[in-house]
Order: C-alpha cells, then structure tokens, then sequence
C-alpha cells in the first residue's frame, strides 16, 4: 500500500498549510511531520505530501534533494550526527568519530547490523562553544569526552536490550 | 571580572522561558504600550533609526534604514521573516536566545512587523534546533493566550500572526533571499538583488529578513529609548554585540560586549586566553566566513565593525573561532573547504566548481600527493571564485582560506614540499593517497579518479596552432579588491 501518514498527521500538513499564501510553502513541514514519523523520507512518502499539498511532485523530490536534513533511506534507531566543522576539528572532533568507528563499531554513512546505531558527519550545528558535541535524533550532546560518549552509547545500547527483553 | 549583560541580561535569568517571569521583568509592556497608546509605525521606527541598531547576523546593515525601505502604500501584505537560521561556523549566539529568553525576541518580532505594517511573521529556524524551536513554540501558545498575539490586539485594531518554520541543513538558507526560497517551498538559491526583499521578497510581496539579534535587542531599545542604546558603542558600532567564543580557548561561551571595547582586555580577562596556556597563533573574529588575524592585528583591535575592519578582517556575526600553536591551519583549510563545498547551493559555476577544486587542491596537499603548484592553484580558484557569485558564500571560502595562506605561508610551502604538517608532523589524509600512481595521473582535478584513457594533449602529434594565441583559460583576471 501507498505510503500514508496518519490522519491526524495529515489534518496537520494541511492546518499548516494555511499559514502560508501558497501551500508550496508547506512542503518542508510536511516534510518534518513525515520524518517524526518515519525517521526517513521515501519517495513515496514525497508523492504523499505533494497530493497533500496539491503541489507538483517534483517541487517536493527537488526539496528533499537539496535540505541534507531529510535522510533518504532508513535510519538507525540512534541516528548519530558528529559535528566535525572547525570548532569541534579543534577541539577533537576526528579522534572521536575514529573512537566511534574503532571501539563500537559503528561506521559512517551505515546502519549497524542491529538497527541501532548510524553515523553521519555533519557540519557545524551551532554549539562550538560546547564542543566536540554531537546531535542524537533531536538532542544535543555537548562537552563530550571520550568517556562520556562511551557511556551514552552503552545506555543506549542497554535500554534498547531491555526493550526486547 | 565579568563583563555585565546588559540588552541580554534575560540570558542569565533561570527560567525566562515561561511567560510569567518574563512579564515580571518587564516584559511585553512595551509591546502592550504601542498597542494601547496607539503609538504610530514611524515613531517606532525612528527609535531603531535614532539608536544606531545594525544587523546583528554579519551584513551590519542597519536595521531602522531597512525597515523605512518597506513601501508604505504598498497594497500588497507585509512580512517580517526573523533568520533564526544560525549555521555559521563558531556561531552560537542565536541558540542561546532561542532557548534561553524566546519571548524577549517575539516581542522584537511584533514590534518590527507593527512598524512595518505586517501581519504575518514567520521565525525560520534551522532544522536542528529542535529544543530552540519546542522553546519557541512553547512562548508562542503562551503569548497567544495571553492575547499578545492575534486578532485586535487590546483593541488596537491591529491583527498579528507569528509562526514558525524550520529549515532543514542548509547553510545556504541564511542568507536572506534563499531563505525566502527555502519559505516558499523552493530549494534554497540566493536571488538576484535587486529587487530587494524589503520591496519584492516572500511571494513577491515587501519582506524584512532581521536576525535574531537584531530583534531580540529591539524591546530594550523601545523601552529605553535611543539614547540609552548609543552611550555603549562607538560612534558608528552602536551598542552592544553578543559574541561567541570557541576554539582554542580557556573560557568559551556567549559573551555581551559594548561595541568599541579593547580586543585584549576581552581576551585576556574574559577568556583567560589560549586553552591550557598555549601561545595564541591567529584568530577567526567573525564566523568562519572572515579574515584570519595574526595576534598582534587581533590583540591591538577593539570590538566594532569599523576597527576590526581596518585591522583586516570582519566583525561578521561575532563567531570568534581561536587557534593556538597546536592548530594546523592546512588542516583547519581543509575542514572549512569541505564546509563550503557542502554547502554551496550549486547555482552559480565559480562557486559550486570553485569550492570542489578548492577543497580537492588542499586534499591533495594533505594527502601528500599536491601538485607542485598548489599553493599558486588555490590562489588562482581564489581570483576567479572572489566577487563572481550571486551570494557572499563564495567569498567566504576565499577570505578565511586565503587569508590563512597570506599570513602562514610557510605552512602551506612545507605541507607542500615535504608532504607532510609543519606542526603535527603527520600526513593526515594519506589513506586518500592514490597509490602507484600512473606518470600520466593529473592531480587536482575535482574528481580525482585514475582515468583508464589518457586525455592530456600529446603536443608532438598536434600541430600546435600560434595564431589562436594562448589558451583562453590562462588569461589573468583582474585581482581581487
């Protein structure tokens, strides 16, 4: 079956919708709502939100190729975004990103074989102040060190066993 | 001693995120004044003129002038749009009012549209701020209960609607016009100015682009009037400016400082100077997107846009990004040309191929693989990417970059020559070396992959033609500035 948000998803696209002069306007919420959702944006989820919208299909696939915070296939459930621009590059970005892929083996641009966990280096998400810092689905993880991600990442990896358990 | 915040002194308040403590420290009441006491578009305006206020986002155009551009007979509806879309490198500023104190810049954003006429704002957020957009969301239902927001406001006869809107990682969308973009729906490519926002913006219609700043500063204006604004600042930098320190430094954080004040007493005894007392080695003063400052022009400058400007760089957004002895600026080159590379919208041809080449030229370097030429290529991509493009994000990528190898050349000559960092001693990108490289391999082409067919041009088996003269690609173009 087609992809499709829920009803009350989809009573939102359309409220939102109305805030603009143009329903154009409404494709990045949309897009937002669809990836709260699914955690990912599918092609079919673009056509969803295009019919939704009474706009173009392909205004809504050049959107999603252009905004890089939209990710195009399934994400881990713990999406990692490391900052590596020039403030957490100064203060250790790289030797963290080299931990990550060294001791918890979790590799760039690729999904863990359990689902868990996904790693995408990201330019700067305006906490340099704070850094090295990573985004972890919607939350900032700042002043890290070494040991403090590691046990972020072991919590993680732990309520997720209780979940299945 | 710690400088004392004075438009922002809501930052250091605990839980100025509700409502209720923000109107115990005055606020909306001004807003609640200019509703009640009718007070007209003009008066307001001319406060923010009268106050010297200049765009606090890096550009430093000042705001009054701005909003008097809107046409006022314009029949068309009026935006204000506040860019709260902070993605400049070593800026962090933004997210600290967002999170901290959301209804001191919604009171600037209903008081900018009431001063222009608009009736619908929108606060564009970038993606990832999801706590600063939940803060902001927060505020607004607060404020529209609280009848702040809506229709009538306190039966002035004056409708106002603010909405949020997020972006979603690009860089690009914070400049004015990709944001309109972005707002429309569109991928977001910078336009063409003219026409200006203020009079063809968001849907063609007069649209006012404000940093979050910059309307965060204006309630404090308005309730304190002019005057009281410009006894901090210089004669041309009013005020004060909220600066954000990263780097290589003891004490990083957001800092308010009154425009004009000494660069190194800031340093000094704000930021207790280089982390672990390291020698300070150069300074990034504005967001990645400036000049790098040796220490002498950085210590002997003072905190405006005017001084900072005649000791060779920017004020720009306040995003100070400090390097210690330690930093390899060829690494540092590389890292800020991978930014701009990624987020070059594409649009203009000097920029999209000029921050690949860029960026592969310095991973070269740092692969130890540079041809021998290197540092004179990216000067030359330089010249040609410099002034060329429709936004300043081409610009940005030459005047951190080149600055860098202007004022450190020796690092770059040594990167170069012996294929590995002055200052680490290592090869960082080597794994990127091609190995047993082909004689007839080219380096430096943006896409550095080994070709099965030589193309290069075998000069012996084609007549070579003098009269077409040189070839055009080598015709000097006029050098910056």
């Amino acid at each position: 079956m087609a992809y499709q948000l829920t009803a009350e998803s989809q009573a939102r696209v359309k409220d939102i919708a109305t805030r603009y002069p143009h329903p154009m306007s409404g494709i990045l919420p949309a897009m937002h709502i669809v990836m709260a959702e699914t955690g990912w944006v599918s092609r079919e989820a673009c056509d969803h939100v295009a019919e939704l919208l009474d706009v173009p299909k392909i205004k809504v696939y050049e959107a999603l190729t252009f905004y890089t915070y939209f990710p195009q296939k399934p994400v881990g459930k713990y999406h990692i975004q490391f900052c590596h621009n020039i403030s957490c590059n100064l203060r250790g970005a790289e030797s963290f990103i080299q931990h990550l892929k060294d001791k918890h083996d979790i590799q760039e641009d690729e999904v863990t074989d359990d689902g868990l966990f996904c790693l995408h280096r990201v330019e700067c998400l305006g906490a340099c102040g704070n850094a090295p810092m990573m985004q972890v689905n919607d939350d900032y993880y700042e002043n890290l060190t070494l040991e403090s991600m590691d046990e972020l990442i072991e919590g993680w990896k732990k309520s997720a066993g209780n979940g299945k358990a | 001693m710690a400088l004392e915040k004075i438009v922002f002194k809501n930052l250091d308040i605990p839980e100025m995120t509700e409502l209720k403590k923000y109107e115990e420290h005055g606020g909306y009441k001004q807003w609640k004044r200019v509703m009640q006491d009718k007070v007209t578009a003009d008066e307001v305006i001319d406060v923010v003129k009268a106050s010297g206020l200049r765009g606090r986002g890096g550009a430093g155009f000042p705001t009054g002038l701005k909003w008097s551009f809107v046409p006022k007979d314009s029949p068309k509806q009026k935006y204000v749009l506040c860019n709260a879309d902070e993605s400049e490198p070593g800026t962090f500023k933004d997210r600290e009012i967002l999170e901290k104190t959301p209804h001191q810049l919604i009171e600037g954003v209903l008081l900018a549209a009431y001063a222009i006429g608009s009736n619908t704002s929108y606060i564009y957020l970038r993606g990832e701020f999801v706590k600063g957009w939940k803060m902001i969301e927060h505020a607004l239902a607060q404020a529209r209960e609280a009848g702040y927001i809506g229709k009538n406001v306190f039966g002035s006869g004056y409708d106002i609607d603010v909405w949020t809107h997020r972006g979603a990682g690009a860089y690009i969308c914070g400049e004015e016009t990709a944001m309109i973009n972005s707002l429309e729906g569109l991928r977001g490519e910078p336009r063409l100015k003219p026409p200006f926002p203020a009079v063809e913006g968001f849907y063609r219609s007069p649209t006012i682009v404000n940093n979050v700043e910059t309307l965060a500063s204006v309630p404090l204006i308005i309730e304190n009037g002019a005057d009281w604004y410009t006894q901090y600042g210089t004669e041309k930098s009013r005020g004060t400016k909220l600066w954000s320190v990263s780097g290589h430094v003891q004490n990083p954080g957001v800092y308010e400082v009154p425009m004009g004040y000494p660069m190194k007493k800031f340093f000094e005894e704000e930021l207790g100077g280089c982390w672990n007392g390291n020698k300070l080695k150069g300074v990034i003063p504005g967001g990645s997107s400036v000049p790098m400052m040796t220490p002498d022009e950085f210590l002997a400058c003072t905190m405006d846009y005017e001084n900072i400007a005649e000791h060779g760089s920017m004020l720009g957004s306040g995003g100070m990004i400090v390097f210690d002895e330690t930093a390899c600026l060829v690494e540092a080159s590389t890292v800020l040309a991978q930014f701009y590379a990624h987020e070059s919208c594409g649009q203009c041809t000097p920029c999209r191929e000029g921050c690949a080449w860029v960026l592969q030229q310095l991973k070269d370097i740092e692969a130890g693989q540079p041809v021998p030429m290197a540092k004179d290529v990216l000067l030359s991509v330089f010249e040609q990417i410099y002034g060329n493009t429709i936004c300043p994000l081409g610009d940005s990528i030459v005047m951190p970059i080149k600055s860098m190898i202007e004022k450190f050349p020796e690092e770059f000559e040594y990167y170069i020559r012996e294929g590995k960092s002055m200052i680490t001693g290592k090869t960082r990108l080597a794994h990127l070396a091609v190995p047993d490289k082909p004689e007839n391999f080219r380096r430096g082409q943006p896409f550095n992959y080994p070709r099965e067919q030589d193309y290069t041009t075998d000069f012996d088996k084609v007549a070579h033609d003098v009269s077409r003269g040189p070839e055009p690609m080598f015709t000097k173009l006029p050098p910056l500035d």
